[in-house]
């Protein structure tokens, strides 16, 4: 078989994502696939061929309990974020007429990005601890006698910090797709008698379905596969799968954690594949 | 007569700030009649159009319509219906749920409000593409459904805004001649904004030409055409040539234009053939422009070239005197 000269350009085009993907992408998985089915012992793990780490990993009451934590806390994440991302969203788009404003606005919501995630979290522990600024707040007030124990290191604080972590992740696409909407729809809702309500939930929010589903993918997979918030916004208290593997991974148990790592990786793609079915976002792409 | 859905304008005035878009329009339009606004471009007639239509607030005075004061209702309210420019119709939903929206908002069953979808999309010939998304349709058969949607909600008064500008001109040529047939079975007031004079003349009983946010003259299509008030209504409505006289201006029509061997001294300047008829632009000795339309024997019987001196002549009862 001869290759013609647009066949060979075209796969030197084609070749440098090729690459990279291959590298960064594929390899890095394919070398977590086949490290999940080696053996470990305390002290050394060998390359082998069994089914050891998962059957282990699905025996484990342990596995189930974190598991289902861990879409607790995406599912939980995913409304909070969903309804205000929505919200931020629309009155960014319609409520705001001139487009200085609207872009000004839009760059408010990035300040936060500006520093760290780490630091970011960590500036909630002097707000929310014991002796903190909310419940000294609380106190001096008179609202409460003795200090809220569920401010800090509890699935409080944890969803709180996911929330204000990922609310950009919603509120961008979310954007991004209402400004698509031509106005005009919105006037021609009015004239066929449709109420601010109706045409919200008629005209926009199915109009802005695809944002929303790629605002949900973002957070779906950050939050699923974040170990550090859990970590520090629940004082080590609370687990998640990503802490599951950081801690195999202290272990020195490298087959372990490639075998959850993988559990999670299917259980991401499931659940974003069950997104998929619902709403077509290539428009958007 | 003012009896059935007659709409008024009382002291009609748009400001957006320090500009004024409309100033103090007062018009009655009769009831029943295809009425074409006409202007170029910032001349005021989309906003009042949309002030009509309840998606633009009054600056001052009333719109009065079937002896109601609409000018503070919401748009549903007015008995009034607008058709989009752009048609905006809406992407999600098929052709059918588009026509029904309106009915879908004000809570009538699933059954009922098809049923009724489905008549007016008949009315408009499109029953065949009910299912569709109107991504699948051409920019005619969107027009149709925006027509249906529009006229699900029997209003008095159908609002067009430049209906035809997205179509390509043979298909404009077709919907023209289907909107105004419609216009005659339903019997209601269509309100027709554009800035084509053909287009107002081809479809309007009446005619309202607006420039500089106020009514410059309002008629019947022939009256308008035939005796232009001003200067700028006959430039506007075209096919006319405008003459500076010792008294004053006046206006001929292009085709009252004769070149013979006597009268004003001009020169050719410009040849087009036409078709049926021949359009020869000449320039008078003052500087003035005048347009000649021959008939295609009688030119090319004596054909004339650019740069030809030539005679122009018209009789004394083509000479129309405009309001200076």
């Amino acid at each position: 078989m001869r290759l013609t000269n647009r066949q060979v350009i075209g796969w030197l085009e084609a070749a440098p994502l090729t690459l990279v993907l291959l590298a960064f992408l594929i390899a890095p998985i394919v070398m977590i696939v086949i490290v999940s089915f080696w053996g470990a012992t305390e002290f050394s793990i060998y390359p082998a061929f069994q089914l050891d780490n998962y059957e282990f990993l699905f025996s484990s009451p342990v596995t189930y309990k974190v598991f289902g934590a861990t879409l607790k806390y995406a599912f939980i994440t995913w409304a909070l974020t969903l309804a205000i991302g929505f919200t931020v969203a629309y009155f960014m788009a319609f409520h705001v007429r001139s487009q200085t404003v609207q872009i000004a606005l839009f760059l408010v919501c990035t300040i936060p990005f500006w520093t760290s995630n780490i630091i970011r979290m960590i500036s909630w522990i002097p707000f929310l601890g014991r002796n903190g600024i909310a419940n000294q707040t609380l106190i001096s007030w008179g609202v409460i006698d003795q200090p809220l124990e569920w401010l800090l290191y509890s699935d409080f604080s944890v969803i709180l910090a996911f929330v204000h972590l990922y609310t950009l992740f919603m509120v961008v696409p979310i954007f991004n797709t209402m400004m698509r909407i031509d106005k005009s729809l919105l006037e021609a809702a009015r004239d066929n008698g449709a109420s601010g309500l109706q045409t919200l939930l008629h005209v926009i929010l199915p109009l802005t379905k695809p944002g929303i589903m790629i605002g949900t993918i973002f957070v779906v997979t950050l939050v699923m596969g974040d170990f550090i918030t859990v970590r520090f916004m629940s004082g080590s208290q609370r687990a998640n799968v990503g802490r599951l593997i950081s801690n195999d991974i202290g272990l020195l148990q490298y087959p372990s954690a490639a075998a959850t790592a993988v559990v999670l990786l299917c259980t991401v793609l499931i659940v974003i594949a069950i997104l998929l079915r619902f709403v077509n976002i290539r428009k958007e792409l | 007569m003012r009896t059935g859905y007659d709409l008024e304008l009382v002291h009609l005035t748009k400001r957006y700030g320090d500009t004024v878009a409309v100033r103090d329009l007062n018009h009655v339009f009769s009831p029943g009649s295809y009425v074409c606004f006409l202007g170029p471009s910032g001349c005021g007639k989309s906003s009042t159009l949309r002030m009509i239509a309840g998606h633009e607030d009054v600056s001052e005075g009333s719109i009065l319509l079937d002896g109601q004061d609409v000018s503070r209702l919401a748009p549903a309210q007015r008995g009034t219906a607008m058709m989009f420019q752009n048609y905006a119709l809406f992407p999600h939903l098929s052709v059918r749920d588009n026509v029904a929206f309106s009915l879908r908002m004000k809570g009538v069953d699933k059954s009922t409000r098809h049923g009724k979808a489905n008549e007016l999309l008949e009315l408009v010939d499109m029953t065949h593409l009910a299912d569709r998304l109107p991504a699948q349709l051409s920019g005619g058969q969107q027009q149709r459904v925006a027509l249906a949607r529009a006229l699900v909600t029997e209003p008095k008064v159908l609002l067009l805004d430049e209906p035809l500008s997205a179509l390509d001109p043979f298909l404009r040529i077709r919907m023209r001649s289907e909107l105004k047939k419609l216009q005659r079975e339903l019997g209601i007031t269509f309100i027709h904004v554009t800035h084509g004079q053909d287009e107002a003349l081809a479809l309007a009983d009446e005619i309202v030409v607006m420039n500089n946010a106020v009514i410059e003259q309002a008629g019947p299509a022939r009256e308008v055409w035939a005796r232009p008030k001003t200067e700028f209504v006959a430039r506007f409505i075209g096919g006319h040539n405008v003459i500076a006289l010792a008294d004053g201006k006046a206006t001929v029509r292009a085709d009252a234009i004769r070149i013979a061997g006597e009268g004003l001294p001009a020169t050719v300047v410009a040849v087009e053939y036409q078709g049926a008829a021949v359009a020869v632009t000449t320039r008078t000795e003052a500087g003035d422009e005048v347009l000649a339309l021959l008939p295609e024997e009688q030119f090319f019987a004596a054909p004339m070239t650019p740069g030809e001196a030539v005679r122009l002549s018209w009789d004394e009862s083509g000479l129309h005197r405009l309001r200076s």
